[in-house]
């Protein structure tokens, strides 16, 4: 799950990490309050989870009050690469000396957390390992004792030679790893960690992204969801106990196992159709999961046709089948269905599905050239 | 021989009265695996299929022996429950589980290092030593004996890859499917090194897919080290990138390769990578 720029600051201060005054706002009402507050100049930055706000004009400079409605009002009616703006963070604007970045993650070749700072702060750090590796600094974290203060400490000095920072930026990473172990995140980063001019130390941006799994011992951050259209579908499937994910073919695609749905959509694309959706049906499948994953296949209307691939071992073919029938008695079904089944009880599951308008076929191979060809062909 | 598993292996269910544990259970002990203990808290004394159950792993190993865990037990106690058995001196531990938290298996994998113990998962199928011991929740029935070696990523994926290989003729030696989290026990590299050793095997199909970069880290041992052929099956190719596809650790982020480029780079160290799931059976056939 990752958090708005405007939660994870609010982490970041629970957790002494120092960061500039500022609020969020929803209207432009609620700017002007903030800013009148704060003092001009302020910065505006849209709140969506997504990078490269700066480049898409998501964050902008306003000094006085018209500048501010100006800019609000904007921002708050764009769309950041597909995703709406509802929120902007108005901010004390600030006299910046030296960007930096930190950041902890989850290293998965060492199965450890590591600590990544950088002296390039405020451009992608994937840039900066690209085309100047020497400046990235990466410390492996001891898995059970997790970060000494030596080596918050050495990698302070990575930074800069001056010691007055060097002791700040420390203070921070400790305060920073903290909170990264306290919640459960897969990263915490600040991008950049700015030196002011009046030798100050703040977050000048705040990015959490928290285990999925691990939510269940967090129920305070799970609050904090702001769910797009797109994720308020794949929440939905979820509570129904299969995983959606929506995409902009016309193929719907169920079947049972990540591993298998993917293998599935690569061969819906490599014979020339598009897929409209990954959906893993999951293990042990009851038939009414079954119906409720084809009706919201069907909400999608791009979808053409669809297509079922099982390979039955916890899931049984003949619960799939039920599924299926219920489905198209529940919903009217307008276009074609392809099933493959095989695995457990498939005999019982074919008998099942006789007489029906399904379009049964043996393997995987058939089914996708078949609802390729089904689609294609209009 | 085989690999991490086989008919001497003596395995305790934890987990084994709740409706998973006890399904695949019998299906386990109907395969010839031993199956000697389950465990379940305040249920000691009882038992499941004939199979004595124990309060705790310690009594099972102290009993009958126990020497290899499979986890079945919800993901909120798992963690301890793989800390139990690492204690009680299990060799290997198999977790089914799926949704532990990343940061609970940073610490697993280090204590079941430091104490010696085999972690497969969490979030996999589990093992199987075709003809001997399965210690998962695969359909068997797909598994013919023969020579090939697979490692996996997935579970159903796995099945519709060994469905080819057992009808080829070509039939499998050990499966092992190491699950779908961004931090699991044991790696790719990991299983490839007990392929090498085992005589029944003799090439190994490496089944991957977006996310990480286990896959490549692979090819580069393998270039290296491996001795025997080696094909491969990547999934993803059709995935967006930002998007977890189901798998907690299937997702392209910044800084690591997409399927196509993953699939390039195993081809540039001498990896065959099959298009499709029934190809497999040819590139096997043509590196053996």
């Amino acid at each position: 799950m990752n958090l708005q720029e405007y939660q994870s600051r609010e982490l970041f201060k629970k957790f002494g990490i120092p960061v500039v005054d500022g609020s969020v706002a929803s209207s432009v009402e609620e700017a002007l309050k903030i800013a009148e507050t704060l003092g001009y100049s302020v910065v505006v930055k849209a709140q969506v989870l997504t990078g490269g706000r700066g480049k898409s004009g998501g964050v902008k400079i306003a000094n006085n009050e018209e500048e501010l409605k100006e800019k609000v009002s904007k921002i708050l009616s764009m769309e950041i690469k597909g995703l709406k703006v509802n929120k902007v963070l108005i901010a004390k604007a600030v006299q910046i000396k030296k960007e930096f970045y930190v950041g902890f993650t989850v290293d998965r070749s060492s199965k450890r957390n590591v600590l990544i700072v950088s002296s390039e702060g405020g451009v992608e750090i994937e840039e900066v390992a690209k085309n100047d590796p020497e400046k990235i600094l990466k410390v492996s974290l001891d898995p059970l004792l997790g970060m000494f203060s030596y080596q918050a400490k050495n990698a302070s000095m990575f930074l800069t030679p001056n010691k007055d920072v060097i002791s700040k930026i420390s203070t921070i990473l400790e305060q920073l790893f903290r909170l990264y172990i306290s919640i459960d995140a897969n990263l915490v980063e600040i991008n950049p960690l700015a030196l002011l001019s009046d030798g100050s130390v703040v977050a000048l941006d705040a990015k959490i992204v928290v285990d999925d799994n691990a939510l269940f011992r967090h129920p305070e951050i799970e609050t904090m969801r702001e769910l797009t259209e797109e994720e308020k579908l794949e929440i939905e499937a979820k509570s129904k106990g299969f995983t959606y994910i929506k995409l902009n073919g016309s193929i719907g695609c169920l079947v049972n196992g990540a591993g298998l749905a993917m293998a599935t959509m690569d061969l819906v694309k490599l014979l020339g159709g598009s897929p409209a959706n990954f959906l893993d049906i999951g293990g042990s499948s009851n038939p009414e999961k079954v119906a409720s994953a084809i009706e919201m296949i069907l909400r999608d209307k791009n979808v053409k046709a669809i297509l079922i691939n099982i390979f039955g071992g916890i899931t049984r073919c003949d619960d799939v089948a039920n599924g299926l029938l219920e489905a198209i008695k529940k919903v009217k079904v307008e276009i074609p269905i392809v099933v493959r089944l095989t695995g457990t009880n498939e005999d019982i599951a074919k008998k099942i599905l006789e007489n029906t308008p399904l379009i049964y076929v043996d393997s995987m191979v058939d089914g996708v050239s078949k609802v390729v060809e089904l689609v294609n062909r209009g | 021989m085989s690999i991490l598993i086989d008919e001497e292996t003596r395995v305790v269910v934890q987990g084994i009265t709740g409706r998973d544990g006890s399904f695949h259970t019998k299906s386990m002990k109907d395969y010839g695996t031993k199956v000697v203990a389950g465990v379940t808290p305040f249920k000691g004394g009882e038992y499941v299929f004939d199979i004595p159950i124990f309060n705790s792993v310690e009594e099972a190993v102290k009993s009958v022996q126990a020497d290899t865990s499979i986890i079945f037990v919800p993901a909120k106690f798992a963690v301890d429950a793989m800390f139990e058995a690492i204690n009680a001196g299990i060799k290997l531990v198999v977790t089914i589980t799926e949704g532990v938290p990343v940061q609970d298996m940073i610490k697993v994998n280090e204590f079941a290092n430091l104490k010696g113990t085999k972690i497969i998962g969490p979030n996999c199928p589990g093992i199987i030593s075709v003809g001997k011991a399965k210690v998962g929740i695969m359909p068997h029935s797909i598994f013919k004996k023969g020579v090939v070696g697979v490692i996996s990523r997935s579970g159903t994926l796995t099945y519709e890859i060994v469905k080819h290989i057992s009808d080829s003729g070509l039939g499998v030696s050990t499966a092992v499917g190491i699950g779908g989290d961004p931090i699991i026990g044991m790696k790719f590299i990991d299983v490839l090194k007990g392929f090498e050793k085992d005589e029944e095997t003799k090439a190994v199909v490496l089944v991957g897919e977006i996310g990480g970069s286990d896959e490549e880290d692979a090819a580069d041992y393998i270039e290296k080290h491996f001795n025997k052929p080696v094909v491969s099956f990547i999934a993803g190719r059709a995935s967006p990138p930002g998007k977890r596809m189901g798998h907690a650790g299937a997702i392209v982020q910044a800084g690591t390769r997409t399927a196509d480029e993953k699939i390039a780079y195993l081809e540039s160290k001498g990896i065959k990578v099959a298009n499709i799931p029934n190809e497999i059976v040819k590139l096997l056939k043509d590196v053996m």
